[in-house]
């Protein structure tokens, strides 16, 4: 148990520390070879050691533009975590966080494309050279390959006194290089965190550049311009004699006029699978979006939620889960991400959107959300559905006890999950083994608690009924009310429900005090692993890491907390 | 898209832009390329580059998130006036800034991406952008005995806690208990104490 708590710390840097030793490993091998393989030898007396630098590089950028498309494959990530049973517990946590390692690998591709970039800088500019009149006897006598009619050449620069900037735009590998940098940095700077803040549209429209930048990286060695010699040459043309004598080439015997060759480009084959899987993928949406969804239910909610119920052929979920929704009547391009909140037992699926941006807003006015008149079914607008996707809460079954926390609309999963709970608890065929699951709401506005109200209220009701009542224990807690609330508060503070939701569990008022909470429960279940899972903010969640880690027991035998985080 | 704020972006590029100049220039520089002395054009043109865009504008709605330390530029841009604030100023400044670097090969992209900067501030004058300095909120200074309510300026028997309220809540409750405000008492209280 302690060794399935350090495996679940440490994975993360594990996944990292493997990726980056793949990288350096890539590194090394290439440079190695390019700075001791026989048949670059003249093409490093023209270059130095920037050529092994400009290839090495390049080898790390094929690595890594491959992995770069996975973690957004998320059809094929649900698939894998579906059919392994590896991968459930702690790889199967790390698989939630795709999106953590696509921002990494896309770090390494900028760090990688930077040496390879300054590196045939220095390559252009000593092409360039070596084709001047000041240019010394060896490289000059190469750059001089290629102008007779039976020759190949080494320098790619044929002319002297050229800029190299016209060299650059006259060959594929120049353009395509160009492109391709160009397309890296304006996906860099529109997706920084504050321009995904900002405008969400600018950065998903604008990463669509990647494909601009999948074509160029697939060109770019089409031109074959940095050269070797060919086998036949080097077993013919004896290098190390003839290094010394290149003013005797085409008189010695031993030195017939060396030949090159350019190698192959490479970099589709290693993009070439990534590239079809997300074709797939895109494939698959498109096809989930000519499918029918058909609405059953539209729910206002107070604080701007609204409530879509549907129903959809063939659709099963897990409570946790999530879909994306397009609406093609507001944007053609955009698929947004929302939690599921209804359970599996139910025959139809349901979303909670709250309006906190132009796609939501429009949306929550299209379905007359803004309180006007009720609507025409006909007249809703058509939505398309992809997914579900992600699975980080069906682990709440596997533990003995769990610990759920949720923030704001960061219960939307949990009330998916405490659905399927209280479903599981009434069928009285299954054996549960959570024995107790404990629950935090935290919110900042009283009116929204409205959204789940109803369904806190039936979970009490049925659980006592059942005599289950120690099975879930909830707290939820107010964070923020003005002076009206607080009188009324006051005044009803004796009495048996609760003043603003309405159950027999009172709320707590203030944030709560985790360091309590957790003693408690660590005091509760002395030798059990719990399981802590969260929807919020970022703080917030740093904070309860922190707890889980204070709170676990040194002690293998004691109790441990395993801390997951669910978010978009 | 209609409300995507095209500054802000343009911002980000911009100053992405500045920082490749400077990199391509330092490597032109060092390397002693052929007419290098465009590198150390590129290298001063990138520094003016970064520190005119390192302060962040304002958005037009929302909280702004401020770069580290960028007051004191902000301090420094506010004095250029016009000039900071019009776009239609800097998308012609980053062009013109952008071309001599063109000819070199080790800032040409540099150039390219400035331009494009260029281009997207462009669009953001002609949507009427302008940038406005990030304003750092006055520290509310605890408002010493703020909290501290008034007491009671009637004497005890007290009408209860609904009439009590001040009159603008007063829809809030139902019409039950006097206005508020000093009660007068209908048995004339007296001190004990004589």
């Amino acid at each position: 148990m302690m060794g399935c708590w350090v495996l679940n710390e440490s994975l993360p840097i594990i996944v990292v520390l493997l990726w980056l030793g793949m990288n350096l490993y890539l590194f090394m091998v290439t440079f190695r070879w390019y700075e001791e393989e026989e048949s670059f030898l003249y093409t490093r007396v023209i270059l130095g050691s920037t050529l092994a630098w400009a290839k090495a590089s390049a080898l790390c950028l094929n690595f890594n533009c491959m992995l770069i498309l996975l973690p957004v494959s998320r059809n094929f990530i649900s698939f894998v975590r579906g059919t392994s049973a590896c991968c459930r517990g702690p790889w199967g946590r790390q698989l939630d966080k795709n999106l953590k390692f696509h921002k990494l690998v896309a770090y390494g591709i900028a760090v990688s494309a930077a040496i390879h970039i300054v590196a045939h800088l220095f390559n252009l500019e000593r092409y360039h050279l070596s084709q001047s009149e000041e240019a010394p006897g060896l490289p000059a006598a190469l750059s001089k390959l290629g102008n007779s009619p039976n020759e190949s050449y080494l320098n790619p620069i044929r002319t002297a006194g050229t800029n190299p900037v016209i060299e650059l735009l006259t060959t594929i590998a120049g353009i395509t290089g160009l492109v391709l940098s160009l397309a890296l940095i304006l996906l860099m700077t529109s997706s920084t965190e504050f321009i995904r803040q900002v405008s969400y549209e600018l950065f998903w429209y604008t990463h669509h550049v990647f494909i601009i930048f999948f074509i160029s990286l697939a060109l770019h060695g089409a031109g074959r311009i940095v050269r070797g010699q060919t086998p036949e040459s080097l077993l013919l043309h004896n290098v190390t004699f003839c290094r010394n004598h290149y003013d005797k080439w085409h008189a010695v015997a031993q030195c017939p006029m060396p030949r090159f060759s350019g190698k192959e480009p490479s970099a589709w084959k290693w993009v070439l699978g990534p590239v079809v899987l997300y074709a797939c993928e895109r494939i698959i949406r498109f096809w989930r979006f000519q499918q029918e969804v058909v609405i059953t239910k539209v729910i206002s909610h107070p604080s701007g939620v609204l409530e879509l119920r549907m129903k959809k052929r063939d659709f099963t979920m897990a409570p946790g889960q999530y879909i994306f929704i397009q609406c093609p009547a507001i944007s053609l391009l955009e698929w947004h991400p929302f939690t599921l909140t209804s359970a599996p037992h139910e025959d139809f699926f349901s979303v909670h959107i709250r309006a906190a941006g132009d796609w939501t807003e429009a949306l929550c006015e299209a379905f007359g959300a803004q309180g006007q008149d009720l609507k025409d079914p006909c007249s809703l607008p058509r939505l398309a559905v992809d997914g579900p996707f992600g699975a980080a809460l069906t682990d709440v079954f596997h533990y003995p006890a769990s610990v759920c926390i949720a923030a704001g609309i960061g219960v939307t999963p949990f009330a998916a999950l405490l659905k399927s709970l209280w479903h599981k608890c009434c069928d009285s065929q299954s054996q549960l083994k959570p024995s107790k699951v404990y629950f935090y709401w935290i919110c900042r506005d009283a009116r929204a608690f409205e959204w789940f109200a109803d369904l806190l209220l039936s979970l009490e009701t049925q659980m006592s009924e059942q005599g289950k009542a120690h099975f879930l224990s909830y707290r939820i807690f107010l964070t923020g009310w003005d002076e009206d609330q607080a009188l009324h508060i006051a005044l009803h503070w004796d009495e048996n429900t609760d003043v603003i939701t309405g159950l027999k569990q009172k709320t707590f008022y203030g944030r709560p005090n985790w360091d309590d909470e957790f003693k408690q429960i660590a005091y509760s279940h002395p030798s059990s692993s719990i399981g802590v899972f969260f929807c919020g903010p970022r703080a917030l969640s740093k904070s309860l890491q922190r707890m889980c880690r204070l709170y676990s027991s040194a002690d293998p035998r004691g109790v441990h907390f395993y801390y997951s985080k669910e978010s978009f | 898209m209609g409300q995507i704020e095209w500054a802000m972006w343009a911002n980000e590029q911009a100053l992405a832009s500045g920082l490749i100049l400077v990199a391509g220039g330092i490597v032109a520089t060092a390397g002693r390329f052929t007419q290098w002395y465009f590198g150390t054009y590129a290298i001063a043109a990138g520094v003016l580059v970064c520190l005119l865009e390192y302060p962040r504008g304002s958005r037009a709605k929302g909280s702004t998130l401020e770069r580290c330390g960028q007051r004191y530029l902000t301090a420094v841009l506010k004095l250029l006036g016009p000039l900071s604030r019009n776009y239609y100023f800097r998308a012609a400044l980053h062009l013109a800034l952008s071309v001599p670097a063109g000819f070199l090969l080790a800032t040409i992209l540099g150039t390219v991406c400035l331009v494009i900067a260029s281009i997207i501030y462009l669009l953001a004058a002609v949507r009427g952008e302008q940038w406005t300095p990030i304003e750092p909120r006055p520290k509310e200074r605890p408002q010493v005995g703020g909290t501290i309510k008034q007491p009671p300026s009637n004497p005890p028997p007290r009408p209860p806690v609904e009439a009590r309220k001040k009159p603008g809540e007063e829809d809030a409750t139902p019409a039950g208990g006097p206005p508020g405000g000093p009660r007068v008492n209908p048995i004339p209280v007296t001190d004990e104490v004589v």
